[in-house]
């Protein structure tokens, strides 16, 4: 299996923006792409606020089970959001699967970006034995691509 | 009549940055009027302008989603805690989508 991430294609010189992941989170939103493929797959991954590291995964339950929308349910979001509030937690990285196109953000991913702070990070399953994995920001409409830093935790701890 | 309306970070913009507002009104249409006096334009982000829920926020009286309670017409009473979320959804185009069906 290989994985293909791509750096910054930010050619403005903003502020550095990166990614930075545990392999294991990597893993589990790969694996959770995989199960779900055909249709696609979401999720959340929680971190403590401010801290701009995802490290709790919660893998959601794609509402409009379908291989072209995703959808939180709205239930089960309202439970999940309350959760990260009494954990002084925030959504760090939303996830979904692309699993016949490429991962970048539709314009129906881009009308829907509502949580300015947070990485949006696609995964693509169209092709059987590699995935593609890329992050971006999406505020006010404008999608900037940057980095993925995946550390392995049995390391860098 | 006060209402506790927590409010998500891409609306903050309107209520000068805080989490939380108060409110009131009867409906949940009488209530969201009673905010865009205060916090101009939140109004515009909730409803349509054909003037239904708008499709990317979620709104919740206490434990229910709105829609499940009569959406604007929901009943609102004092001590209400109304909750609004960023709805989350998204996807590939549809048709990207019908091309790798018509190519399966």
């Amino acid at each position: 299996m290989s994985r293909a991430t791509r750096g910054s294609l930010n050619s403005h010189g903003n502020v550095n923006s990166v990614l930075t992941i545990d392999s294991a989170i990597v893993d589990a939103i790969v694996a959770h792409a995989r199960r779900d493929h055909p249709d696609e797959a979401c999720g959340v991954i929680a971190g403590p606020i401010g801290s701009d590291l995802p490290t709790r995964l919660i893998p959601m339950d794609n509402a409009a089970r379908s291989m072209t929308f995703y959808e939180f349910d709205s239930m089960e979001q309202l439970r999940v959001w309350r959760e990260m509030d009494d954990n002084d937690e925030e959504p760090v990285v939303i996830y979904h699967s692309h699993t016949a196109t490429e991962a970048y953000p539709s314009r129906t991913d881009i009308s829907f970006a509502g949580e300015p702070g947070a990485h949006y990070v696609l995964v693509s399953t169209r092709e059987s034995d590699s995935e593609e994995i890329r992050s971006f920001r999406i505020v006010d409409g404008v999608v900037t691509e940057e980095e993925i830093n995946i550390v392995d935790a049995t390391v860098d701890a | 009549m006060a209402i506790e309306v927590r409010v998500p970070t891409i609306l903050r913009s309107y209520t000068g940055g805080a989490k939380t507002v108060e409110g009131a009104g009867e409906t949940l249409s009488a209530l969201i009027d009673d905010l865009d006096t205060k916090h101009n334009g939140l109004k515009g982000r909730l409803i349509t302008t054909e003037g239904g829920l708008h499709r990317f926020v979620n709104i919740y009286v206490n434990d229910e989603d709105v829609r499940f309670l009569g959406a604007l017409d929901a009943k609102l009473s004092d001590g209400d805690s109304i909750t609004i979320l960023p709805a989350v959804a998204g996807g590939a185009l549809g048709f990207a989508a019908a091309a790798a069906l018509l190519g399966r």
